[in-house]
């Protein structure tokens, strides 16, 4: 796919305080980029500096190949949607969404069925006559679509568009976004702090970290195989198992968790000593007996979700890693199989479905 | 891993040009007021530093000292601020007390009644006052037949109908300032305090009081401030003892020529300002006029706390009212607003008949009903000129002044917030400055530029007035306004010029129309500066009626009142529209 977009060491400094770092990032044009993070990693101001509502400190934007770092907001062919929704209280729907059709002086033929059609695609053509004040958060939100995409613009950036809306009502927002992608064809760059909610949007995923990108990929990539300690921990429940690295003589991996050795699965660069972290998923382990499992703990709290019931497992002395005693592994359960406060479990997992890091 | 230098730090470049234009709508605005205000202020200030022969020399100072008349004004100035501000916070505090608890519609229409004396002409309320306390007076007569007061003495002239003109000019005024801090006060505190034991006396004398300390030492300051420079009132309604500063100022001037006394006059009335905000930003805290909550001061609440639950005890005691607190306030309390607006709207309603009287003079009751006395006002000459001139000027006023005061709202809004708060209190320091010092200090700078006397020295020096309501009002508009819909716009491809047209200043019109009508007013009933910028014929309406009345006070006057109160009604009800219909 080609480049849409990107981004040549892009920062920006606010008084001696880094908000982004320099980076580098490649869209892809047609593809749903979510930026995920949270509160102060960077992900909102790298959104606004590829918008052009702020100036970067340093680096380069580049737009189909061209040059856009200091091009005006409005002059990059970019659509965007707030968190706010930003509508315009004193004009009707249907001035809201042809605000930026009238901005291109479109002719006054064309203008019209481009605005119905925009109502349509969010299928709210009955409200066009309608105040923003008339309506619910939820239907302002639709109105907030159409109007960034009247003027079919070839990226649509998204800043937490949906913060404001109930779970429910969340869930349904989503799937009408990921439409709307998929009609459009659009490029979409979509930030989130919702680890879910990035999840089931994105083609990709930015994962950002303390003003810089900490990983990229798709999310099955992300949820799988993270990076670092702060990715795996960010995106899903994670188990992570600290220790030290230790190479038998036939060159097997094992992590040396307190008194334990851990068996590591084989996997592409591994490390040769050191300290690092194991990482097992709930579903990725299984209840079993004390002397069969790979650790051994106490139950100490059974969570029920609803879909799914989760064990809190306290390791025992010395099982744990490294620091306090009584370190916590979530494991997830069948539903048959009822796990009781205080038995005595074995915890085991596939070791090809754990992943080591190092940082 | 995508840590890659490739440019070097481009932010100092880019940054400057930013910032500069973003003091650019200011500028007029700031232009205007260095010349027309800051400029004349100081020459007037520094006149006082020259004696008689143009030496440098403190004399004119001495000279204040030297005469027990000076040092009495001096004193009695000061005594009349003081009691004015401490009888208007104690005679207001119950009513924003109530309006604070009040629903927003039920509470807007409180307002309107209180808004309405407050906006009326000053030189209306006292007239209305003249013709109740004086010696055949309704006032008078009523409080002789009660016996409160013996068959000699009369209420006016005298302290107390100093007094009674003053605070009812500057009650509405201390509500106002009170009312938005008390609106701040979370009433769970004192539920808090009663679910811990405390009686509803005791809860709000320690809890409601001291929190809504800052809103009475807020409206206590500007009330005394303001008071400080008033001279229609003690001219009116007092007798020579109790002559205020502004009349000796107004008289060394006018009478005597003596600008240099003037001007030393008028440095003791700024420098006694400038004391009383000092102590006041100790005490309490100059953000607290912004409405933010004051400064905490290490134990200040808990050596108070004390005093405060024994006085809550007692008045627990004393207390008529039992059993839960009724959403509305107790009957007591509305009682007590009801008389309190009455008062402040009555005296002005009480000007409206005896324009009607069919007797040449004036005397309580009117033999009703005529409409001479108005066509007496519309045919004579010399009223239709004052008229025509109050309104062209007015108009032109509020143009000139909503002008250079969007922009400089617009810029405030935008600035970091180091460069906001002085700039924000240069904007209203006309507010601050005593009227008389500016007028005085416009009319020297008039002389010299041959603008004495025309209808451009008054636009100026009313602009000057009008500025700081314009900058107040529209700043308050411009911080609720949400910028995101600028940047949604922007977005959309709106160039900055259609940004204003399309979304800024729709959405500002409510607020724009009121700072319209604020500047408006602030002209239509300027006395002040007339005084010294107007002369001969060219007069202004309050200037005209300000002349007649030291005359004789004929039923003219009283029709003249009433077009004035007619013309404030319509002007309060077309601002409640504009405050109705902002977003």
């Amino acid at each position: 796919m080609s480049t849409k977009l990107e981004t040549i060491g892009l920062a920006k400094t606010y008084r001696e305080t880094p908000a982004l770092l320099p980076t580098d990032l490649r869209v892809a044009a047609g593809e749903f980029l979510t930026l995920l993070g949270p509160s102060g990693s960077g992900k909102t101001t790298l959104l606004q500096m590829i918008s052009g509502l702020v100036e970067p400190s340093a680096g380069q934007l580049l737009i189909d190949g061209r040059d856009a770092t200091h091009d005006a907001p409005g002059k990059r062919g970019i659509g965007m949607v707030f968190q706010s929704y930003a509508l315009f209280p004193h004009m009707t729907v249907w001035d809201n969404v042809a605000y930026g059709l009238r901005m291109r002086k479109l002719p006054r033929a064309e203008l019209a069925p481009a605005v119905d059609a925009a109502l349509a695609m969010v299928k709210m053509q009955s409200f066009a006559q309608r105040l923003p004040s008339e309506l619910s958060g939820g239907q302002q939100q639709r109105i907030a679509l159409a109007r960034c995409f009247a003027f079919r613009p070839s990226v649509i950036l998204l800043d937490e568009p949906l913060g404001a809306l109930d779970k429910k009502l969340r869930e349904h927002m989503q799937m009408e976004i990921r439409r709307l992608h998929q009609e459009l064809g659009a490029t979409f760059i979509y930030v989130t702090h919702d680890q879910d909610e990035a999840l089931t949007l994105s083609d990709r995923i930015c994962l950002m970290n303390q003003a810089r990108i900490e990983q990229i990929g798709t999310p099955a990539q992300l949820y799988d195989r993270p990076a670092t300690r702060f990715a795996a921990d960010f995106l899903g429940h994670s188990n992570l198992l600290d220790g030290v690295v230790e190479r038998a003589a036939d060159g097997r991996v094992a992590l040396r968790v307190g008194n334990r050795l851990v068996p590591v699965g084989p996997g592409p660069e591994l490390p040769a000593a050191g300290e690092a972290s194991l990482l097992v998923r709930p579903e990725a382990a299984r209840l079993t007996s004390p002397e069969d499992g790979t650790l051994a703990g106490t139950i100490r709290e059974v969570v029920f979700l609803g879909a799914d019931t989760r064990a809190i497992v306290s390791l025992g002395q010395g099982e744990g890693a490294g620091h306090d005693d009584g370190a916590d592994f979530t494991v997830r359960c069948p539903r048959d199989l009822t796990p009781r406060v205080g038995q005595r479990v074995g915890l085991a997992w596939d070791h090809s479905r754990a992943t080591l890091l190092t940082r | 891993m995508w840590l890659v230098q490739r440019l070097p730090q481009a932010g100092s470049r880019i940054a400057w040009p930013q910032h500069l234009a973003r003091w650019l709508p200011a500028l007029p605005a700031l232009l205007f007021l260095a010349v027309f205000f800051i400029v004349p202020v100081v020459e007037i200030l520094q006149g006082g530093l020259y004696d008689g022969d143009g030496v440098l020399s403190v004399a004119q100072f001495a000279r204040m000292t030297h005469s027990a008349v000076y040092v009495k004004v001096l004193a009695s100035t000061f005594w009349i601020a003081f009691l004015t501000a401490a009888l208007s916070v104690l005679l207001g505090y119950p009513v924003a007390y109530l309006l604070a608890r009040l629903s927003a519609r039920a509470r807007e229409r409180w307002l309107l009644w209180i808004v309405l004396p407050f906006w009326t002409s000053y030189l209306v309320k006292t007239y209305a006052w003249m013709l109740l306390l004086s010696k055949t007076g309704l006032l008078t007569v009523v409080a002789t037949h009660l016996g409160l007061i013996d068959s000699a003495s009369t209420l006016a002239p005298s302290l107390t109908g100093v007094l009674i003109g003053m605070v009812h000019a500057m009650l509405p005024l201390a509500v106002m300032t009170m009312l938005p801090i008390m609106r701040g006060i979370n009433m769970q505190l004192v539920q808090a305090a009663q679910t811990l034991g405390a009686d509803r006396a005791t809860g709000f004398f320690t809890v409601f009081l001291p929190l809504s300390g800052a809103g009475a030492a807020a409206a206590g300051l500007l009330v005394f401030i303001s008071s400080l420079g008033f001279f229609i009132v003690p001219a009116l309604l007092g007798s020579p003892r109790e002559s205020m500063v502004a009349q000796l100022v107004i008289s060394s001037v006018l009478d005597l020529f003596d600008l240099r006394f003037a001007g030393a006059l008028s440095t003791v009335l700024l420098l006694c300002s400038i004391v009383v905000f000092y102590v006041y930003d100790r005490v309490v805290g100059l953000s607290s006029l912004a409405g933010e909550a004051p400064e905490r001061r290490a134990g200040s609440g808990g050596r108070a706390l004390p005093v405060l639950i024994a006085i809550g005890r007692l008045a627990g005691k004393l207390s008529l009212s039992r059993g839960r607190e009724r959403a509305g306030g107790s009957f007591g309390l509305k009682a007590y607003t009801w008389a309190v607006v009455l008062a402040l709207v009555l005296p002005i309603a009480f000007v409206v008949p005896l324009a009607f009287t069919k007797q040449s003079f004036v005397a309580f009751p009117p033999e009703l009903f005529t409409m001479k006395w108005f066509v007496t006002f519309l045919e004579s000459s010399v009223w239709q000129a004052a008229l025509l001139r109050s309104l062209g000027v007015g108009f032109a006023t509020a143009a000139l002044a909503l002008a250079l005061g969007f922009g400089a709202s617009l810029a405030l809004v935008r600035l970091p917030s180091r460069w906001r708060k002085p700039l924000f209190a240069l904007f209203i320091a006309p507010l601050i400055v005593p009227r008389i010092v500016v007028a005085v200090g416009l009319l020297y700078l008039f002389a010299r530029w041959e603008l004495a006397g025309t209808n451009a020295g008054l636009v100026i020096g009313h602009t000057v007035l009008a500025i700081p309501y314009v900058v107040v009002t529209l700043s308050a508009s411009f911080k609720r306004f949400d910028w995101r819909l600028d940047d949604a716009a922007k977005m959309l491809g709106a160039s900055a010029f259609t940004r204003v047209r399309t979304v800024l200043l729709p959405l500002m019109a409510a607020s724009l129309g009121s700072a319209f009508l604020f500047a408006f007013i602030v002209s239509f009933d300027d006395l002040t500066i007339a005084i010294f910028v107007s002369g001969g014929i060219n007069t202004t309406l309050p200037k005209q009626m300000w002349d007649d009345i030291q005359l004789a006070v004929t039923p003219t006057l009283a029709a003249v009142a009433t077009s004035l109160v007619f013309l404030m009604v319509f002007i309060v009800w077309l601002s409640s529209i504009f405050k109705r219909k902002s977003y």
